[in-house]
């Protein structure tokens, strides 16, 4: 319509603001589809989340989704990207030309605040009042023609997650951005406390004069809250839940993940068979496809783990496990919000620590982010299961127990208690004194919708492949060049590996590992299994010459295992693993989450020690005990 | 009947308009940063609120009614909000 004014191949920029649980991400899919790029500011890791509208009338619109917030006053670096991408203060982003305000209708009373908040900026907004619908049947009055006037805003009702009045939406933007003026800076100062308090006052006038409450309010959110919040029955449910949640992560993934590393077997074979065998052969089976093997066999669990982390937060359940956590683990000094993060992390660190960001204190995301890679994740698994089959007797104690099922919960204890312990620590040393508050909302619940779960699914799984990937390929290659040149010389006897830098590094390194027990061939295998846990295992079988060791020659080298290592050895082993950064691909993703070099260094340093120390004390205690 | 106790020693049950929030001398940073988030998050003079659930341990954190909203907090922060209390 506006396309005589500006011509049609110019962008405008159209931003998202709202509260937290407004749907503003909903409607920002809604909006925009798949035509959605997942980023990072600019030396900030706060994601940016940018797509691209055409409207009817031909213009292309950009579509910023900025995190949620209750007001321009940031206080957690995904605050202060909304702060300033609506002041246009951001490097590298132009001003928007227009504000998204997105509301929940059914909870405009915060939201109104911050409206009259951005009002005061200058921008040119449209308020998105989202989930309508559920206003609507709740009975709410929401008189539009006054509040549009009271707020001198256009208004919108939009229900995101059945695309109702998204044209509108767009439409409404376009008017705006074409009409505005240029965007510059906007004005905008901290509001101190009476600020805050005369625009709630404000706000409180604008509501009583425009919404008339629900003839028919939710009381279905209390009732659930009075069974899933109940001090006692709440954490019985949310422990069964999560008993629930780890059955179908380590069952239903298996067959799953057995399919993606036969195709991949297959795929390697196949490669092996049309190329030429030498370097270019190796480097694409043993590098490359073994490289992203590790990384993609994990996504059937990491799937299932998002499954369930999505649905329990669309339903609005994640705020209550927060609620239920949070005395359990500030003991130990870590946010309730650290839950979901450290849950994620027993399928694997990587989206743990990238779940991390849901934390808002920089301090208490630091602390999750350091404590995540010590929850056991499911690449410690094929160690300990070999281990625990070579050196466990399979017998059973206390007349049920499998001794060889206690072993392995013992050290997935293990795990948890030390990364309590650490967390503890790190507070104590880093932090002291300072208690980030704890408040947040608690959501109404609602019932999650298929069709935008499997699309945050498809979503997260496409973000996890391509950090991970980004990050293990590159270093794969660098693994299996140390384990591959140079090569052995002619007449060798010994395996490949023990000629290659991978090899001498672990001959050198041997004595170092020697008084916790470890014999060089142990020291090589740790080498390439930097790059995942699970690849020792593979390395393994190749320093004592079993073929396969992951398929069908498990058992084989189980037996060589029981063979050749003392039982204080295989202990140290697994106390060893408990604590040790043995996996590039987090250490990457750590140094891209904290954006600190630092903290990088001081988990690699730290957990690197407490891997040395505990092997050590086990190792000496099991000789001493006769398990040498 | 109605008396007035900091929200912090507020039990399960207990109702009532908030009649201060924050304390009253704000020589320190982070006492200002922490009224102003609270008001930002509906706790401001005036709100109504309802304590829902109490935690396990300790009875903390609490989960508060507040207006039409539901909020979560610990009871450490809660001690910043004066609960003028309802008789009920």
């Amino acid at each position: 319509m506006d396309a005589s004014v500006r011509p049609s191949t110019e962008i405008g920029r159209i931003a998202l603001v709202g509260n937290p649980n407004s749907g503003k991400t909903a409607l920002f899919n809604a909006l925009t589809g798949a035509h959605q790029k997942v980023a990072n500011y600019a030396g900030v890791t706060v994601e940016r989340k940018e797509g691209v509208i055409r409207s009817p009338s031909g213009r292309v619109l950009s579509v910023l989704d900025l995190p949620g917030t209750y007001s321009l006053r940031a206080r957690s670096p995904d605050e202060e990207v909304t702060r300033d991408a609506v002041l246009g203060r951001l490097p590298g982003e132009a001003a928007p030309d227009a504000v998204v305000l997105v509301a929940d209708a059914t909870n405009l009373r915060l939201v109104l605040r911050l409206a009259l908040e951005l009002k005061a900026v200058g921008r040119p907004m449209v308020l998105a009042l989202n989930m309508y619908d559920i206003a609507q049947r709740q009975g709410l009055r929401i008189d539009l023609e006054r509040l549009s006037a009271e707020l001198g805003v256009r208004i919108v009702p939009t229900v995101a997650t059945r695309k109702r009045g998204i044209e509108d939406l767009i439409a409404a933007v376009e008017d705006l951005a074409a009409s505005a003026t240029a965007a510059g800076e906007g004005s905008w100062h901290a509001p101190d406390a009476a600020e805050i308090r005369a625009a709630h006052h404000r706000a409180e006038r604008i509501m009583k004069a425009c919404v008339k409450p629900p003839e028919r309010p939710d009381t279905l959110t209390g009732r659930i809250d009075s069974v899933l919040l109940n001090p006692v029955g709440g954490l019985l449910i949310l422990l069964a839940l999560l008993f629930v949640m780890f059955q179908a992560v380590f069952t239903w993934a298996t067959p799953l993940m057995d399919g993606i590393e036969a195709a991949l077997g297959a795929l390697g074979g196949w490669v092996a068979a049309v190329l030429p065998d030498g370097l270019l052969q190796s480097l694409i089976v043993d590098g490359l496809i073994a490289g992203v093997g590790s990384v993609l066999v994990f996504l059937p669990q990491i799937l299932i783990l998002f499954t369930f982390i999505i649905l329990l937060e669309d339903f609005g359940y994640m705020a209550r496990a927060a609620f239920l956590m949070d005395r359990i683990m500030g003991g130990a000094g870590l946010h309730g919000r650290a839950f979901i993060p450290l849950l994620s992390s027993f399928a694997c660190a990587i989206p743990g620590v990238m779940a991390a960001r849901v934390i808002d204190s920089k301090r208490d995301r630091l602390t999750t982010i350091m404590v995540a890679p010590l929850m056991t994740c499911s690449a410690r698994i094929p160690v300990y299961t070999l281990i625990i089959a070579a050196f466990i007797p399979n017998k059973t104690v206390w007349g049920f127990a499998s001794l060889q099922g206690l072993v392995m919960f013992g050290l997935y204890a293990a795990g948890i208690v030390s990364a309590l312990v650490v967390s503890f620590v790190i507070r104590r040393i880093f932090w002291r004194g300072a208690v980030e508050p704890f408040m947040m909302e608690l959501p109404a619940y609602k019932m999650p919708h298929l069709k935008s779960v499997l699309f945050n699914l498809w979503l997260r799984a496409k973000i996890f492949l391509r950090r991970a990937g980004r990050i293990i390929l590159p270093l794969m290659v660098i693994v299996w060049a140390l384990s591959t040149f140079p090569y052995p010389p002619e007449g060798a006897t010994g395996p490949a590996i023990d000629y290659s830098f991978a090899g001498m590094l672990g001959q050198a390194l041997e004595p170092l590992f020697a008084p916790i027990g470890f014999n060089w061939q142990m020291v090589i295998a740790l080498i390439p299994g930097m790059a995942a846990r699970e690849v020792a295992v593979a390395a393994l079988g190749s320093v004592y010459a079993i073929a396969d060791a992951e398929g069908s020659g498990v058992g084989a080298l189980a037996t060589t295992l029981a063979d050749q290592w003392s039982l204080a050895t295989a202990l140290a082993f697994l106390a060893w693993y408990v604590f040790a950064p043995q996996c590039v691909a987090t250490l990457g993703v750590v140094r891209r989450e904290t954006n600190s070099l630092k903290w990088t260094w001081i988990m690699i340093v730290y957990m690197f020690s407490l891997a040395y120390l505990a092997a050590f004390i086990t190792y000496h205690v099991a000789v001493a005990l006769g398990g040498g | 009947m109605s008396d007035e106790i900091p929200l912090s020693q507020a039990r399960r049950g207990d109702r009532g308009v908030i009649v201060r929030v924050g304390g009253h001398c704000h020589h320190q940073e982070h006492e200002t940063e922490l009224e102003r988030r609270l008001l930002e998050l509906g706790f401001v003079e005036g709100a109504k609120v309802e304590l829902l659930h109490e935690g396990l341990f300790g009875r903390d954190p609490i989960a508060l009614r507040v207006d039409d909203m539901r909020v979560a907090l610990r009871r450490h922060e809660a001690a910043n909000l004066i609960l003028r209390r309802e008789a009920c």
